[in-house]
């Protein structure tokens, strides 16, 4: 079972790396969507330190949404998926390597830019520990919910925007303590833990059903 | 005793069934809407000033989020049916009963906003439970969106199943978080709501009311479904003879 998602994994990340705009695309989407909010809002440091949290973890969940077609589209046109609904290994696992791949492609790289983006808001130097830290447990869950979403509307003619409407609604547990973590730690003597713990429930929570459920929506889109 | 409890899952019996029982639902509807409102209006002690009448939109508006929730509810039990039983009415009940709740759950939104206004001064506030109402809505909206994207019946039937119950299984999740966006003081901010401090003749108004909304519900939903048994089983032998397709 481990060999599969071993697998599953090496090969969505050797596709991804000779595809390499794929990656950078989302990445650059986060960061153009971060640079356009203070253009809109007005540049005084107290403003941007107050909206900073909240538009990191917008833009955190948009990027992921928008790379969310790719999970399994590609896969969808030239077969592949048909076959990896046949082998004989628990479909959960490998749709669970394929969103671990999908998140290591997309999240994990805004997780990494993320001090940059601490940056150009003037968040205090621990706070940018937390972003890290919080977007580190929040943007798996984004990836594993959003599987369903993709799954669900897989091949579907304006899948898109519709994966949008199904998906958002379900990420705001994810945004509010995302953020709440992060404008937490400016704030003295507040406590962040809570707020990283109940970010790490809703990660264990979408592993152990995400996978599940994302297989079910694929068996039911493929048949 | 043996009940056959899958003699009204075929639609060919169901769809008769669901014809006798629209008026008496729809009668019931009307009869206790107009009792209901009558009692809240004329019924209710005068113990407010005039200027505090506008809490008479309560009548509407409690029944309305209540029956907003709990469409969902009966709209995510007929998705599990139908996925755990394979049965294509549960999909047909799941898809009539949503815009409904749909319905509803903007009707609470909207009268809402107008108490809001009278009382509060503003339109909307971020209010937990009024923010719980609008992620409903747009619950609602995907459900609805999904199942009318997807041109094989069976397929949108399945997904948009799957769907609800994906929202059931979150929207504790979601409301919980809405309500305590700051765990570390999760236990202080409880929300009180009891029926205790409710004067008894309020009460009951508000009550028959949310019976009537539902009688509503079943009434509407009903039609709808058998609109939609019409319309997939428009091939069928049974549809063909059937008096008012006949003529």
């Amino acid at each position: 079972m481990f060999q599969t998602f071993k697998t599953v994994l090496a090969r969505d990340i050797l596709l991804a790396t000779r595809r390499r705009t794929d990656v950078l695309t989302a990445l650059f989407f986060f960061l153009i969507v971060i640079s356009l909010f203070p253009l809109g809002v007005g540049i005084e440091s107290e403003v941007l330190r107050r909206i900073g949290p909240g538009v990191v973890w917008v833009a955190a969940l948009l990027a992921s949404m928008l790379a969310l077609e790719r999970l399994f589209a590609s896969d969808f046109a030239d077969g592949t998926l048909e076959q990896m609904l046949l082998v004989p290994q628990p479909l959960g696992i490998v749709v669970f390597a394929k969103v671990t791949a999908h998140w290591l492609l997309t999240g994990l790289p805004l997780v990494l830019i993320a001090p940059l983006i601490g940056l150009q808001y003037h968040l205090p130097g621990a706070t940018q520990g937390v972003m890290m830290l919080a977007l580190l447990l929040g943007t798996p869950v984004l990836s594993l919910i959003g599987a369903i979403g993709a799954a669900l509307t897989l091949g579907l003619r304006g899948g898109g925007i519709l994966i949008s409407l199904l998906v958002l609604p379900l990420y705001i547990p994810v945004l509010i303590y995302g953020s709440g973590a992060v404008s937490a730690s400016m704030m003295d003597g507040a406590a962040v833990q809570a707020y990283l713990f109940i970010l790490g429930a809703f990660l264990l929570l979408a592993v152990v059903f995400s996978p599940w459920a994302t297989a079910a929506a694929l068996r039911i889109s493929v048949e | 005793m043996a009940i056959n409890w899958f003699k009204y899952a075929s639609p060919a019996t169901f769809y008769p069934l669901a014809g006798r029982m629209i008026p008496w639902f729809a009668w019931l509807a009307i009869i206790l809407t107009l009792f209901g409102l009558y009692w809240g209006f004329f019924e209710t002690p005068s113990i407010l000033t005039d200027q505090k009448q506008y809490y008479r939109i309560i009548f509407v508006h409690v029944p309305a989020a209540w029956m907003s929730m709990w469409l969902y509810v009966v709209l995510a039990g007929w998705a599990i049916i139908g996925l755990v039983f394979n049965t294509r009415l549960s999909y047909m009940m799941a898809a009539a009963v949503a815009p409904t709740g749909a319905m509803f759950t903007f009707l609470s939104l909207w009268t809402g906003a107008f108490w809001g206004k009278t009382s509060w001064g503003t339109w909307w506030d971020w209010d937990p439970r009024m923010t719980s109402e609008l992620i409903l809505l747009f619950l609602y909206v995907g459900y609805m969106a999904l199942h009318s994207a997807i041109d094989d019946t069976r397929r949108a039937d399945r997904a948009s199943a799957l769907l609800a119950v994906v929202g059931v299984v979150l929207v504790p999740v979601i409301f919980w978080s809405i309500n305590c966006p700051d765990p570390n003081q999760c236990a202080a901010l409880h929300q009180q709501s009891s029926f205790k401090g409710v004067e008894s003749n309020i009460l009951l108004a508000m009550l028959v009311l949310s019976i009537a909304f539902w009688m509503y519900s079943f009434a509407v939903a009903f039609m709808r479904v058998r609109n939609i048994i019409l319309e997939r089983e428009r091939n069928t032998q049974w549809v063909r003879e059937l008096p008012e397709v006949c003529e």
